[in-house]
């Protein structure tokens, strides 16, 4: 059938640009970013992170993108707006990158949306999409063997980074130890990345595992809190007011689910719409073998924080048992049935506390999020979740206000028990 | 024993109590009017004067927050302050509700403590009812006055000011009674308490009223005890209960350190503001600059002519607004003679009659109406009472008004009280229409009541911003949002000045990102800017800092739909004005009544007014049958017709047992294929009611997110209506993947589309088995089957009867859809013959629902031109490459019907967006550029719980009116 074209031009990545552009990267997921970086800069490539979070950032989104548009969307276009804008850059020498799932949710839009806003003011800046799907093909970031396996490792030692620096720095007992600790363990990872051998995960989690625990650690009870919800607003800063921040100044020890979970639900989403509907079976069998591998690494690394007196993160087997109880695996958009899962799995690992974070008029998030919370309620009457919408006008207050309300329950029990 | 001290800082309120020896030895409850520091101060040393010593102290409330932060003193979040209070001094309590100015809690205590707070999208508060009362205008105390003396209850939206305004509107103007509305209000507010906040959980035993509302509003206390079924002794109205977070807040410092006030006072008075607010530049950095400002406004005013003096031949315009009427008389060379502008208190009617009379009685014979146009809301009613010469659509009179001060005019910006237009122009005709829409209002009004809440007048408070040295940044949203960014403002310190300024730019981004949506270099280079709004200078400067451009403000800024409407009159009237004349107006007379239209089944409220002569005036009616018209033939509207031949896929009969097939969201697409499978499997298929406002209210207890769109909050009432019917299971599928039309990237459905079943029973007690919700894709037919045969295993329906009935099913789908293909040419073939203009009303299959669409598609019929559907003529179309990932099956049909009639002559789209719809954000801009790259304009109407039809009409004779233009 014929095909009618209404896509507009834009500049597209070519080959030789990597000798000539920087690639500035959205600052979505700090832990992974921060290695995913260094990992492109071995290839090749000029990079830099984003770490512009001024209110100019907010205003550039609000001024390009939809109305109705989700926050992450509006502030992933602001901070490459805002960073364009600011005169630090060659605008003939610049690229930017973003990742694009292809789920059902409209995140797989955000590319096509940024294109659009970057396209009317910087016409010559080519968008590069970081995806594993074969979407973009003119515009991908080129994806060698090599980049792929470095990248899936940036989600292991990231993880192991970021669950370690959660679990110590509430209680370190000199300050600024595990914010050391943390550049340390970077650092050996880039050494690892340098070097070609940074594919002996045990070896190297344990290392970073162990920069973790020689820290002195105070031996007081702290509430413990979960943080789950669409992924961006659960990882990034900008996008969920420091939330992270907020509840270590609380007295809290936040709880960040791992993004190897993420990785494992989409893997599975192509099992199960195997086992489910029948759909693509033979792809559905290679997926299985990849999440089983996944998985016992997984397991592997879990034993290395147990062995380390840590508490590990939830494997995705558990998480999968946990969402049974709540709501049917099928449910694949977005974060989909990860996000009850993870509530459900947090309040039976004694974290009854929990921030469900999403973005205000998240569509999976009605359901997977708000909408759950009354089943999770019936299992467990004493589970204690705030459901916050983030938005460029929320204000602040309001969003701490809530977080308070759920925190003076947190203590409340906790005094009681 | 160390006194305690607790301080309650809310959204306008300051509440302080003093216990001492476990006595309260003083409480006081002050507004602070934004200052808060000065208040707190105040308070602090006036207790100090009184009682001096040593004190612990403790602050609570959203406003105390960063305060106590700052200031070094402890703090305790206010609901857990109330729980503190409630376990001292009312140990037998079982839950507690409080209302305060901006929040609304809940408290369940026995029978597993949880504490609620409403989400950040939420009205039903104080500052609702305020916002209601200034909407009725009356005081709030006689509201609750009012309310106590009524007969009967309306139903209300609450959820937020905006929604309600467009519920309230309507009963004003169809004059229901202020004691009625009144008492609707605080059932409103009562409503969503229970079924916003308590979701489901019955609020039943002691329970407990606190915060202002509930203790100043008696109505408001009735309700709640009357609604929760509460005895007396149940229902329990604390004396103290203003100032009951104050009293928890005392009572947790009792273990915080104690100190003197002179300290603690020093303390406050050096805290440092806060940095968490950001700050714009000052509209003026000095007088000069606003000296030079006004000069160069000045000049846009419009010459006047003198009506004690004037004689000869005048035009008269009329714009009888939602809330406001404005007139005005310009002489035969333009020069405005008189005018007026006037708050309508729902009767624009009455106010055009007595100030035509006064018009008439100032020329004292010297004057006569050459000419009489009308325009706005009114225009039928006025133009039919007074025999005007011309009606003309709001738009069309606004551009004329325009083009009189520039005209080379390319973009038009209005910003009344209530509503924000903006229009582009292009080869002298309207180009683009862009309307607020619920969510995005922040207009004028919003100013107006802050400064009401300030104390001030609108002029006072405007004022005080033009030299505000920092004004505050506040968001551009709904204005839920703007409260609570002026709360935060506050609570960071910010003067009244600095909010006022703030407001003013909120406003003029909100319509330039929100509603024009644009960059301001793409506004245009000639901007006229007008409506009531802009008469404010803070307004007017904000709007040029804003866009980088010097405009044009008229100095009639608030009456150019009538200068406009004059204008019009002018140039169009031939031969003698049709106008009543001094005499008539003089015998002129009316009476009205509301009631029902019994034409067909929609049984909308009507309202017949009958002028003096035997001449009446019908409306509120959605078609002509109210009328008393003989109505549109509707062999031109395939909605009409998928209507009737969708329903038509049920059978009746069966013996298998009653399956509820609900009707809204994916039924409206697949329910020839269900309904036909379970007639073929032998069960009686029920599809539940017909969608309507009152069958929303039925599901409302078990809606968990506000948000969402309104197509998934109705079927929650759909699934109550077939509960209530007794049948045996209700079905609906959960389908990750739409059919594959093999026309774009991927098939799936909307996440709302495809799961919201998990969400109904997750919220549902009443549902359990009898709620059947597999997992399927349609695309895999043989696996479905399998799927299907297990679910209903329980029937004993076999594999190959399961199968041949999805078959059956397939068929009757496909028969449905080859029926309205055919309607659909049949309906372009007849159009064309018959020479009528096409719009093919596109969105999703479920906005084939009248109580989703609101009628619309005979609002068009009336206005004379034929309706298609998106799913009629998409096929016609080649698949369409877009910019955007195009991986959803209704969005690809979407874009392929856009491509067909971009190519069509007398043919144009209008896209149907439901509000909250995600996707749609993305979907609109596509097809919007799909339109203007073949040089067609496109009207997009987003539509929600709210029936505005008065809206949406001017939207559709705009255009109407742009597309005659641009032939």
């Amino acid at each position: 059938m014929n095909q009618i074209d209404y896509t507009d031009t834009y500049p597209k990545w070519r080959k030789e640009m990597k000798s000539t552009h920087k690639i500035l990267i959205p600052d979505m997921l700090p832990y992974h970013f921060a290695l995913f970086e260094v990992a492109l800069k071995q290839e090749g490539y000029t990079v830099e992170t984003l770490k512009n979070t001024s209110r100019t950032v907010i205003d550039e989104g609000l001024k390009h993108v939809h109305n109705d548009t989700c926050y992450p969307c509006l502030c992933v276009v602001g901070q490459y707006i805002d960073a364009l804008k600011s005169g630090k850059y060659d605008l003939d020498k610049t690229a930017l990158l973003i990742t694009q799932t292809g789920g059902g949710c409209r995140a797989s839009n955000y590319l096509a949306l940024t294109r659009k806003a970057i396209h009317s003011e910087f016409p010559n800046v080519p968008l590069l999409s970081l995806n594993f799907s074969g979407l973009e093909k003119d515009s991908s970031l080129p994806m060698s063997p090599r980049l792929l396996m470095k990248l899936a490792f940036c989600v292991v030692y990231g993880d192991t980074i970021m669950w370690c620096y959660n679990q110590i720095k509430p209680y370190e007992a000199v300050d600024g130890q595990t914010d050391k600790a943390r550049d340390e363990a970077v650092k050996l990872v880039s050494e690892r990345f340098r070097t070609g051998k940074y594919k002996n995960y045990k070896k190297i989690n344990k290392q970073i595992i162990d920069i973790f625990a020689a820290i002195e650690r105070k031996k007081i009870d702290k509430i413990k809190v979960g943080i789950v919800g669409e992924i961006y607003v659960k990882y990034s800063a900008l996008g969920n007011n420091n939330l992270e921040k907020m509840l270590l100044s609380e007295g809290c020890e936040p709880i960040v689910p791992t993004l190897l979970d993420f990785v494992l639900y989409t893997v599975l989403a192509k099992v199960n719409d195997a086992r489910m509907y029948g759909t693509n079976k033979f792809g559905g069998w290679v997926y299985k073998i990849v999440y089983n591998k996944l998985h016992k690494m997984q397991l592997k690394i879990n034993q290395m924080f147990i062995d380390a007196s840590l508490t590990p993160p939830h494997d995705m087997d558990h998480l999968r048992k946990c969402a049974d109880e709540v709501i049917n695996q099928g449910v694949k958009m977005g974060e989909g049935w990860l996000i009850p899962a993870e509530m459900a799995a947090l309040y039976e690992s004694g974290v009854p506390n929990i921030v469900c974070a999403q973005p205000f008029g998240c569509l999976p998030n009605h359901i997977v999020g708000k909408g759950t919370i009354r089943t999770l309620k019936k299992l467990h009457p004493d589970i204690n979740i705030v459901a916050i919408d983030y938005d460029p006008s929320a204000s602040s207050v309001n969003q701490e206000n809530r977080i308070k309300l759920m925190l003076s329950a947190a203590r409340e029990v906790d005094i009681s028990a | 024993m160390t006194k305690l001290l607790g301080v309650d800082i809310g959204s306008t309120t300051v509440k302080a109590t003093v216990i001492d020896d476990g006595q309260i030895t003083y409480s006081s409850y002050v507004r602070h009017y934004a200052k808060v520091k000065e208040t707190v101060l105040a308070e602090l040393e006036k207790i100090n004067s009184l009682f001096g010593g040593d004190y612990r102290v403790a602050f609570t409330g959203s406003a105390g927050m960063g305060f106590a932060q700052r200031s070094g003193i402890a703090f305790v979040q206010e609901v857990q302050a109330a729980y503190i209070a409630i376990r001292k001094f009312y140990p037998d309590a079982d839950a507690m509700v409080e209302l305060g100015g901006e929040d609304a809690k809940i408290i369940f205590i026995t029978g597993g403590a949880e504490q609620r707070m409403n989400g950040s999208c939420a009205g039903g508060t104080g500052a609702f009812i305020d916002q209601m009362a200034s909407l009725l205008n009356i005081t709030v105390g006689e509201m609750d006055e009012y309310a106590l003396r009524a007969q009967k209850v309306y139903p209300i939206a609450s959820r937020c000011g905006v929604f309600a305004k467009s519920d309230i509107q309507p009963l004003i103007n169809q004059g229901a009674s202020k004691e009625d509305i009144a008492a609707s209000i605080f059932q409103a507010v009562v409503d969503q308490t229970v079924s916003g906040l308590a979701q489901g959980r019955k609020i039943q035993g002691k329970v407990l009223f606190l915060g202002g509302p509930l203790y100043f509003f008696k109505s408001l206390r009735n309700a709640f005890a009357k609604t929760l079924k509460l005895s007396e002794e149940n229902a329990i109205f604390p004396d103290d209960a203003p100032r009951f977070m104050s009293i928890g807040a005392a009572l947790f410092a009792h273990n915080v350190e104690a100190e003197s006030l002179d300290e603690l006072i020093a303390r406050i008075r050096v805290a440092k503001t806060g940095d968490g607010v950001i700050k714009g530049k000052p509209l003026f950095a000095s007088e000069a600059e606003y000296e030079e400002f006004k000069k160069r406004h000045r000049s846009a005013d419009l010459a006047t002519a003198d009506i004690n003096t004037y004689t000869g031949e005048c035009f008269i315009g009329i714009d009888s607004g939602s809330t406001t009427t404005k007139l005005a008389a310009i002489t035969t060379d333009c020069k405005l003679l008189w005018s007026c502008y006037q708050e309508n208190n729902g009767q624009p009617l009455d106010i055009t009659i007595k100030r035509l009379k006064e018009f008439y009685a100032l020329c004292g014979g010297r004057v006569t109406i050459a000419g009489c146009a009308v325009t706005g809301y009114g225009e039928d009613l006025i133009k039919s009472a007074i025999k005007a010469d011309f009606g003309i659509v709001e738009t069309v009179a606004h551009f004329k008004a325009a083009l009189f001060f520039n005209p080379n005019v390319d973009f038009i910006i209005d910003i009344g009280g209530q509503d924000m237009k903006c229009f582009k122009i292009r080869n002298g005709a309207i180009d683009g229409i862009m309307l607020n829409e619920a969510c995005s209002s922040g207009c004028g009004s919003f100013i107006q009541t802050f400064a009401k809440a300030m104390g001030m007048e609108i002029a006072e408070f405007a004022k005080v911003g033009l030299f505000a040295k920092n004004p505050v940044e506040l968001g551009s949203r709904c204005t839920v949002f703007m409260n609570s960014s002026v709360k935060h403002a506050q609570k960071e310190g910010a003067g009244i000045d600095d909010i006022s300024a703030g407001l003013s730019s909120s406003i003029v981004k909100n319509a330039i990102y929100k509603v024009i949506r644009t960059d301001p270099e793409k506004l245009g280079q000639n901007i006229v800017v007008q409506g009531g709004t802009f008469l404010n200078d803070a307004v007017l400067r904000a709007f040029e800092m804003e866009t980088g451009k010097h405009v044009i403000r008229p100095g009639i800024a608030g009456l150019m739909g009538a200068f406009g409407a004059a204008l019009y009159a002018k140039e169009n009237i031939r031969g003698a004005s049709t106008t009543m004349t001094e005499a008539e107006l003089n015998e002129f007379t009316y009476t009205s009544k509301s009631s029902m239209c019994r034409g067909c089944t929609s049984n909308c409220n009507i309202n017949i007014v009958s002028f003096n002569g035997g001449r009446n005036y019908i409306s509120g009616n959605k078609c002509e049958r109210g009328a008393g018209l003989k109505p549109v033939d509707g062999g031109l509207d395939i909605y009409a017709y998928k209507q009737e031949r969708l329903l038509s896929c049920v059978k009746g009969g069966g013996t298998k047992g009653k399956v509820g097939l609900p009707m809204q969201l994916l039924m409206y697409e697949q329910l020839p294929i269900w309904a036909t499978f379970f007639n073929e499997l032998g069960f009686e298929v029920i599809v539940s009611e017909k969608s309507s406002r009152s069958l929303y209210f039925k599901g409302q207890h078990t809606v968990a997110s506000d948000t969402v769109c309104y197509p998934a909050k109705l079927i929650h009432g759909h699934v109550e209506s077939l509960l209530d019917s007794g049948v045996d299971f209700i079905f609906l599928p959960c389908e990750s993947y739409n059919l594959d039309e093999k026309h774009s990237t991927n098939h799936y459905n909307c996440p709302i589309v495809a799961y919201y079943p998990e969400l109904l029973k997750a919220n549902n007690d009443r549902l359990s088995d009898n709620f059947v919700m597999p997992y399927i894709d349609l695309n895999e037919r043989e696996n479905a089957v399998k799927t299907l045969t297990n679910v209903l295993k329980k029937y004993k329906v076999s594999h190959r009867s399961v199968k041949k009935a999805l078959d059956k099913g397939f068929e009757s789908f496909k028969a449905y859809h080859e029926d309205v293909r055919k309607k659909g040419e049949e309906i372009m073939d007849r159009a064309q013959k018959e020479g009528k203009q096409i719009i093919v009303l596109a969105g999703r299959p479920y906005h084939l629902d009248n109580e989703i669409n609101h009628g619309i598609n005979k609002l068009l019929t009336s206005l004379d031109v034929a309706v298609l559907s998106e799913d009629s003529v998409f096929e016609k179309s080649d698949p369409v490459k877009v910019n955007v990932l195009n991986q959803w099956t209704y969005h690809a049909r979407l874009y392929r019907a856009a491509n067909f009639v971009a190519k069509q002559k007398n043919m144009n789209l209008v896209q149907l967006v439901s509000f909250g719809c995600g996707l749609d954000a993305i979907t609109t801009d596509e097809v919007r550029s799909i339109m203007e790259k073949n040089g067609k304009l496109y009207t997009q109407i987003k539509i929600d719980e709210i029936n505005n039809s008065g809206v949406v009409k001017i939207r559709l004779r705009s255009m109407l009116a742009a597309v005659e233009a641009n032939k």
